[in-house]
């Protein structure tokens, strides 16, 4: 136990303290950053220079004016001015371009054609946005035209939302709302542990390969077991592996902090700006009793369950792959691109499962499918964390951790028993049938 | 006995890497372990350093069997060797000391000691990396030898190694084996084994084909070849009354079937008023007992050392 705990030590501090996790762990988050501050000048990006446009409003359609937006600015046309006159003062750079809106045939009309007259072509930005505020003025001249009380036509408007109510169960007082927590909590926990998987796996494996290319094995492997050695391996590199995952949770929410305060953009505005008016018609109340209303459904998980639970699925998962991930390292050694191939069996079931969490578990949480993948133990550490948000029976649950347990435990053992062998074998091109007969040896 | 090897037995698939092999080091000698390549003996130095374990067959350390702390006793220096290349001088033998047992204190002691010894003490604080081949193998040797085990099996310890540090290491190790550790020392270089080892094992094919003490294996292969110088010419009927092997000039190799046959030469020689520069037996050198015997017991074919 204490061999084992040195080799954790040395394994965590030397990795910990070696350039490459150094550059990786600061990088990663510095791209993240990069490409957070780079998306927010693009929202921002607002065409550049400033459009002058002026309207001739034969239609009567501009009571009210239409607001100054992403740098363009529109001027009704003085009375007893012609659409040559004005084509004239956009030739005298007096404007950028004339807007003609021509009058309706009648009130009824589906479809009519405005026209833009400029040498230089308008960008789709701002067509879709003069398109977008001409057709609301059409709306409101259309509603004065025909009589229409705006108010009863507001009132036409219904906003529906479906509640779920249980019928023998308690009431935890679910709405629309729960459900798509869930899928928001489900995706992100097996996302994490799709990447964790993934991610440490493939840490340990390059470990093990560069122990046994630097030939330091058999001098270690006379002082201790293979099996310790390799669990060792396994604990120091996810230790690495929290060691750098919380660094980037911490230095990805300060960038994000940091390029939001220095944009100075705040979110409900960028993601508004997009929609057609009648929709943007969220003010920033909904949208923050919204949020207020989503936090309370986060707030409303267990998340007690939903942590140690997860964290069980992280360990047993961890185990499982990382000791399989092991086992192949050391019957590879020298050649990265023959450990490509052997890794492919692994990644197999890891895909599998982030692809059933994915498309099935989030639709229909409770499908026999969705059952199967979160019991079955190559399945469950991505699965079942994905289920949990859905509040499943809990014997699936203690059912699902002590098979997972149960099989990390024999996964373990095997890839000790591989390992062993592995690690001492040089110069030979190993093939799965090989490797199954290590098992055996003594 | 500070080892005894009892029938052991090493298969893998269908090869059988180490076949009933049977023998006793001695406690304080320095025993060669030889064979070809492919042998056996990397097979078998594993499992005395409990890495593997045997198929049949028991392996004694001082009288007990291999258990759990037996690698503390016992200092490995294998033939394929490395350090981590990132690790600095000084924790990375303190990371190997550790996990041979010895507490961090006693370690440290111990590393400064040997670091005094070689006068590399300003290497503690040198990444492995920055050290040339051979001072990495001096690295490796502290590492081997630093929780002073009481038997030392060194694989090849020179290859790589320049005179002056072969020299170097060679002393250290007469110097150990003289405090009293027990020293198994596997080579393909046969000079090295006349000069240091006084018993030696030969494997091949997995069997053991040799197994004694040097100068007795030595005498067992002697083929009482005597070699005459002369000063003048050789007596006319010398061809014809003894067994030549070779004659140049003043120099012959005779050849007799009993050891007794000797002194007639010698009287025949006086006899005959020949002066007589000098007269000596000729033993058989360890590299021609080597290809003797492998020969005699059948060619290795190349496998890879599992």
């Amino acid at each position: 136990m204490n061999k084992i705990w040195l080799i954790v030590k040395r394994e965590y501090l030397t990795r910990v303290r070696s350039r490459a996790f150094l550059l990786g762990t600061l990088l990663t988050p510095l791209a993240f950053g990069a490409f957070f501050l780079i998306q927010a000048l693009m929202i921002g990006y607002k065409g550049g220079e400033k459009q002058h446009i002026v309207v001739l409003d034969e239609g009567g359609f501009l009571t009210k004016g239409i607001p100054d937006e992403q740098g363009v600015q529109f001027t009704k046309a003085a009375p007893g001015q012609t659409l040559e006159t004005l084509k004239q003062a956009v030739r005298d750079k007096q404007y950028d371009g004339v807007l003609k809106l021509p009058a309706l045939s009648n009130t009824a009309v589906k479809k009519q054609t405005i026209y833009f007259f400029s040498d230089d072509r308008l960008s789709p930005d701002v067509n879709n946005l003069i398109e977008r505020r001409v057709a609301a003025r059409i709306r409101d001249y259309k509603i004065a035209a025909s009589g229409l009380d705006p108010k009863a036509l507001e009132n036409l408007e219904t906003e529906v939302s479906l509640d779920p109510e249980p019928i023998d169960k308690p009431d935890d007082a679910g709405n629309a709302l729960t459900s798509g927590v869930a899928v928001g909590i489900s995706f992100f926990l097996g996302i994490i542990m799709y990447m964790v998987v993934l991610i440490y796996g493939s840490i340990v494996m390059r470990s093990v390969m560069e122990e046994k290319t630097n030939r330091i094995v058999e001098v270690i492997m006379s002082s201790v077991k293979p099996f310790q050695l390799m669990l060792g391996k396994i604990i120091g590199s996810a230790g690495v592996g929290t060691t750098q995952m919380i660094i980037w949770a911490i230095l990805n929410a300060l960038i994000f902090i940091a390029v939001q305060s220095f944009m100075g953009i705040d979110a409900a505005a960028s993601s508004t700006a997009g929609l057609p008016e009648g929709a943007s018609a969220i003010d920033p109340n909904d949208a923050n009793a919204m949020f207020a209303q989503i936090m309370e459904e986060v707030g409303k998980q267990n998340w007690w369950y939903i942590i140690i639970s997860s964290i069980l699925f992280f360990i047993g998962g961890y185990f499982l792959y990382a000791s399989m991930f092991a086992a192949i390292g050391s019957a590879v050694g020298d050649d990265m691109g023959e450990g490509q191939s052997l890794t492919f069996p692994i990644m197999i079931p890891i895909i599998l499962a982030f692809i059933i969490m994915t498309s099935v578990v989030m639709r229909s949480p409770n499908s026999s499918l969705s059952v199967f993948a979160s019991i079955f133990p190559l399945f469950s550490p991505i699965v079942m964390p994905g289920r949990l948000a859905f509040d499943p029976p809990w014997w699936q649950v203690a059912l699902s951790i002590i098979l997972l347990f149960a099989t990390a435990i024999l996964f373990v053992w095997i890839a000790g028993r591989i390992y062993r062998v592995g690690i001492l074998m040089y110069g030979k091109k190993v093939t799965f049938k090989e490797i199954g007969r290590w098992m055996f040896y003594r | 006995m500070i080892l005894s090897i009892q029938n052991v037995v090493k298969r893998y698939d269908k090869h059988t890497a180490v076949d009933h092999v049977s023998f006793e080091v001695p406690r304080g000698s320095v025993f060669g372990l030889l064979g070809p390549n492919g042998a056996g003996k990397t097979s078998l130095i594993r499992m005395i350093t409990t890495i593997t374990a045997p198929d049949e067959g028991a392996i004694l350390l001082d009288g007990r069997r291999l258990d759990e702390r037996s690698p503390e006793q016992i200092g490995y220096m294998p033939e394929e060797r490395g350090l981590y290349k990132k690790m600095k001088v000084g924790e990375h033998l303190l990371y190997l000391a550790q996990l041979k047992g010895l507490p961090e204190p006693e370690a440290r002691k111990a590393i400064g000691h040997w670091l005094d010894k070689f006068e590399i003490q300003s290497w503690w604080n040198k990444k492995i990396e920055e050290l040339s081949k051979g001072m990495q193998q001096k690295i490796q040797f502290i590492a081997t030898i630093v929780h002073k085990p009481r038997l030392l099996i060194l694989d090849e310890p020179f290859t790589g190694l320049d005179p002056i540090n072969t020299n170097l290491i060679k002393d250290e190790i007469a110097q150990l084996n003289a405090e009293g550790t027990s020293i198994i020392f596997s080579t393909h270089r046969m000079e090295q084994v006349e000069e240091m080892c006084d018993h030696i094992v030969l494997i091949n094919q997995g069997k053991n084909v040799l197994y004694g003490e040097v100068q007795d294996i030595k005498n067992q292969y002697k083929q009482h070849l005597y070699r005459v110088e002369i000063a003048g010419d050789w007596p006319a009927d010398f061809a014809e009354r003894f067994q030549l092997a070779s004659r140049q000039n003043g120099t012959a190799t005779v050849q007799f079937s009993d050891e007794q046959e000797s002194n007639n030469v010698l009287q025949y020689l006086v006899g005959k008023g020949v002066h007589v520069r000098s007269f000596n037996e000729i033993l058989p050198t360890f590299n021609e007992i080597f290809i003797r015997r492998v020969a005699e017991t059948g060619q290795t074919a190349p496998i890879s050392e599992a």
